[in-house]
């Protein structure tokens, strides 16, 4: 299975996400240009952590008109496993493949530090390999990560299982319902706030986020078994 | 159109404008030598900011070249942007730091933002992927709106450009103190990682080479800024606000990607950053150092505002540019590189073999004046010196123990004091993990981060006790340099070289001149004795308020190697039952204390000793024995003494507790500031080996229930639950900011 890591000018986690799928999970990675005309041969994209375009105007807003941006679209639709993590989150939420918007978090302060999740579906693409309600350490960096959405989407959100990590006892920065991490509906695009490519080696304090990316490979192998 | 504003060669000498740039008569005199002629208001300009305090370290030199600067792994010593230190395996570590206090006094978060910026341009442009910030700041007490307001600014400034460019913020210490109140101290430390054979210098070699201006846009903020750095704040400093810096760390972002790309090319002659006095440092800086000429042609230097004179074209220190030479014919390719990043590369001028800068504006010559004499002729002071009374008083002092009534009490308030109390609240805001190499995060002795593909971390720290600085300015300077050690030694890293930041009053003070250099004697011969050479550095004086000095401050900011990341410890308690060691002399020593400014409100008296033989022998054995896996945690004994680093091995434990049992007087045992001592944590089986390799006192016992309980002779001192005193500790500073 082979990873796109897309790196905007900007994103400073890219560098975390490919290792972690390269050396922690063992699969193919390359990053991928924010201007690149095509991603047909990738089986997974990655949307890395960082400050696309400077966050300015909003977080993800000038990220989303790239040109790579079309492309992740395309194999959204194409139900390609698709991850963003904290700005590639606000990314997909700006380009419409996730719904809802984020806020500043709720002390107005960026933070940092690792955060207890609660894994509430383990029904998904990403999330299979943990347990239901599993409690993981994952950690956090950011200064918007209040996610907010209307009461008619929330009821979308919950109706259709699409919640899938919440802050487990203190939410750090105040979203609702203490949503940390959403799938779109059709189950293949995954935002989350918390970084679990910073969770894949003890010896940075924890290795909870690797069944995240097991998840993606085990999913991926499946189908292509079947297909086979 | 501007320049019919400028004064004439006339009226700057008869109305001695160059007086409010910051030359005095002399110097106008001695510029009207060299150059045989009156120099016109961009030349003057030129001068004043080359020859100020912040760009020639006139008064400072003799003072600096004091310092050990050479070693068998010193790559690169002072004059470069950064230091550089061999590692082995082709690698190096390059690093250093840099204060930008007075700019965080009047506009906090853009003042630290941009300090921030400033330090990270300095390690790219020697080539290195820049792989963390430390940063060292000193406020006043927080108890008044104006400090919290600095506090918090300051925090958010460093954090904003830090997280936002993707460099991990790993570690750094906050002190407070009412001498600080009015001028903050901002300083910040940048580490980088490079292979030998990348490392470039800022020279404008290969005459006909091509000049080019990379980055952002220039403007007219700054201007003036390393001359506002080298005078005393006063009431009217908000005025100079402009002289502040806007920071945009997306843009840098872009540039250091760009430029470790560029560095990767054999176009690339020289780099060098625009940092402080900006166009005007950078190409005479580069001129001088390689014997040749710069010529430039300011017209095509890309500007953000529309008539702009080459005065503030020159004089402006707006962020995120550098300066390249490269070689003739190439200049398509770079300006490519640059494009692909969306910034742009201007071919703006050539090297010229006549040691002369010469800058043409709208087809005029506006300077011609010879490089050296910018770089390198400013005059050098031997500024008078004179022992303070203050300190003649405190050698007579005897060392005098606080009284104490309750223990617990006064361990629970010496957790709650600002400079001991948990920095969570600061550190929480720097994104001090990305690029996933942090090993041991803030809130330990020293950070640790991985090299990536090695068995090999750095440990790094920023220290300086400015209350011994204080009592004693030459013993406080080696205790700096050798708390860093300790801190680097705890963590498992053999200490390499020290970068510093001598932050003082006025230096034409003469008792201010007397701190400095004692600073520099002590901190001169702990790094001979410890074999840290001093790599680089800076120095920021005129720290006073209307005419009040801050505490003499020179941070010691070190680097040094873990051999292999398994020997990496930190300073937290591991296990039940593991026994627990002092290393060290506790003597009755409260000069400049936690304890003493919090009984009396005030310090006075002698800094505690230090014998640096004895510190540099108990470093080396507890580096041994963390190498031989023998050190379950090693912490260094530092304010508030025994009590309080006990406390902190233990805040940090997964629920455990200590017994601890002390000899003599109680009040000393607990909370003497003694220093080249150390508490470390010791598996029972490991007991014997332990104690061969290390001279240690065998003091107590983790403990399963998580209570500190210490006793000596005649029973129990203090017990107190281990959750109890962490509340204290680390609710005290969100408490304060209320």
């Amino acid at each position: 299975m082979k990873f796109a890591v897309i790196v905007f000018p900007g994103s400073n986690c890219d560098i975390d996400m490919y290792h972690a799928v390269k050396d922690e999970l063992g699969a193919e990675a390359e990053y991928v240009w924010h201007d690149a005309e095509s991603l047909d041969e990738y089986d997974g994209i990655l949307l890395p952590g960082g400050f696309s375009y400077g966050d300015y105007l909003r977080s993800g807003a000038v990220a989303r008109f790239s040109n790579v941006m079309k492309e992740v679209v395309k194999a959204a639709e194409a139900g390609k496993p698709i991850l963003g993590v904290c700005n590639g989150f606000q990314i997909l939420l700006e380009a419409g493949l996730l719904p809802g918007a984020m806020r500043r978090n709720d002390s107005l302060k960026f933070i940092c530090r690792t955060v207890e999740l609660k894994v509430e579906n383990n029904e998904t693409m990403f999330s299979s390999a943990y347990e239901k309600d599993e409690v993981i350490n994952i950690p956090i960096a950011h200064g918007e990560g209040n996610y907010y959405c209307d009461e008619a989407v929330l009821a979308e959100l919950k109706k259709n299982n699409q919640i899938v990590f919440t802050y487990n006892g203190t939410n750090p920065n105040g979203s609702l319902e203490n949503i940390a991490g959403i799938v779109n509906e059709k189950g293949n695009v995954l935002g989350m706030m918390p970084h679990p490519e910073r969770a894949v080696d003890e010896l940075l304090g924890g290795a909870d986020g690797l069944k995240l990316f097991q998840s993606i490979v085990k999913q991926w192998r499946e189908a292509h078994v079947v297909n086979a | 159109m501007s320049l019919m504003l400028e004064p004439s060669p006339e009226q700057l000498k008869t109305q001695k404008v160059y007086k409010e740039m910051g030359l005095s008569d002399d110097e106008f005199a001695m510029i009207e030598k060299i150059i045989g002629r009156l120099p016109n208001y961009t030349e003057i300009g030129l001068f004043s900011v080359m020859w100020s305090e912040h760009c020639s370290y006139k008064n400072s030199k003799p003072v600096l070249s004091k310092f050990p600067t050479t070693g068998e792994k010193v790559l690169q010593g002072p004059g470069e942007g950064a230091g550089i230190v061999d590692i082995g395996d082709g690698q190096a570590v390059v690093f250093k730091i840099e204060s930008h206090n007075h700019p965080s006094a009047i506009e906090p978060y853009q003042g630290a933002a941009t300090g921030v910026g400033g330090i990270i341009r300095d390690v790219f442009s020697m080539g290195a992927r820049p792989v963390a910030l430390l940063n060292s700041l000193r406020f006043g007490e927080l108890d008044t709106p104006r400090v919290r307001y600095l506090f918090k600014e300051v925090v958010a400034g460093i954090a904003g450009y830090g997280n936002c460019i993707g460099i991990p913020t790993v570690g750094g210490e906050v002190q407070f103190d009412a001498s600080y109140e009015g001028n903050p101290l901002v300083n910040a430390m940048c580490v980088g990682l490079i292979d030998h054979k990348d490392i470039k210098k800022g020279q404008a070699h290969g005459v006909g080479n091509t000049v080019m201006y990379v980055g952002a846009k220039t403007g007219r903020d700054g201007i003036h800024g390393a001359t506002f750095a080298s005078e005393e704040l006063t009431d009217q400093s908000e005025s100079k606000r402009p002289a502040v810096q806007v920071g945009d760390p997306f843009m840098e972002k872009l540039l250091l990607e760009a430029c470790l790309e560029l560095v990767q090319s054999d176009a690339l002659v020289g780099i060098q950053d625009m940092g402080a006095a900006g166009l005007t440092s950078s190409s005479a800086e580069m001129a001088s150092k390689a014997g040749s000429g710069i010529e430039m042609n300011l017209d095509l230097v890309p500007q953000r505002e529309t008539g702009m004179t080459a005065y503030e074209m020159m004089l402006s220190e707006s962020q995120e540019r550098m300066l390249i030479v490269v070689k003739k014919g190439r200049e398509q390719e770079i300006v490519d590189l640059f494009s692909k990043y969306g910034l742009e590369a201007v071919s703006v001028g050539r090297v010229t073999d006549d040691k002369m800068l010469r800058l043409t504006h709208q087809g005029e010559v506006v300077a011609e004046l010879p490089v050296d004499a910018l770089a390198e002729d400013a005059p050098v002071y031997h500024k008078p010196s004179n022992e303070p009374e203050y300190f003649r008083e405190f050698q007579v002092m005897e060392n005098e123990v606080p009284a104490v009534e309750d223990y617990k009490e006064t361990l629970v308030k010496l957790l709650q004091q600002p400079t001991i109390a948990s920095k969570e609240w600061v550190y929480d805001q720097y994104d001090y993990m990305v690029r996933t190499n942090t090993v041991v995060s803030p809130g330990s002795d020293a950070a640790v981060i991985r090299i990536r593909g090695t068995r090999k971390g750095l440990a790094m720290t920023t220290d300086c006790n400015s209350r011994y600085m204080y009592l004693d300015p030459e013993t406080g300077g080696k205790i700096a340099v050798a708390e860093a050690a300790r801190n680097i030694i705890c963590s498992g890293g053999q200490p390499l070289a020290i970068t510093d930041n001598l932050n003082f009053g006025n230096p034409e003070k003469p008792e201010i001149f007397w701190q400095i250099e004692k600073a520099a004697d002590g901190i001169s011969e702990a790094c001979r004795t410890l074999n840290t050479p001093v790599i680089g550095g800076n120095v920021s004086l005129y720290n006073e308020t209307n005419g009040t000095a801050i505490y003499p401050t020179p941070v010691i900011g070190m680097v040094g190697l873990v051999d292999d990341i398994d020997h990496v410890t930190t300073q937290s308690f591991k296990a039940a039952g593991d026994l627990i060691y002092l290393v060290g002399e506790t003597k009755d020593e409260f000069g400049g204390s936690e304890l003493q400014k919090m009984t009396y409100g005030k310090i006075f008296g002698k800094a505690p000793e230090l014998d640096l033989e004895k510190e540099e022998k108990a470093q080396q054995q507890i580096l041994k024995a963390i190498r031989s896996g023998l050190a379950a945690s090693a912490h260094d004994v530092a304010e508030g003494g025994l009590a309080v680093a006990a406390a902190e091995s233990l805040i940090g434990s997964k629920g455990l507790g200590a017994d601890i049992k002390v000899k003599g007087n109680a009040t000393s045992a607990l909370f003497s500031e003694s220093q080249s001592r150390f508490l470390l944590s010791v598996k029972k089986e490991n007991q014997e080996a332990f104690e061969s390799l290390v001279d240690a006192t065998l003091i107590g016992e983790v403990t399963e229930a998580p209570i500190l309980y210490i006793s000596n002779e005649e029973g129990q001192l203090l017990a107190e639950q281990v959750d109890v005193l962490k509340q204290a500790w680390k609710g005290a500073i969100p408490c304060l900011l209320k």
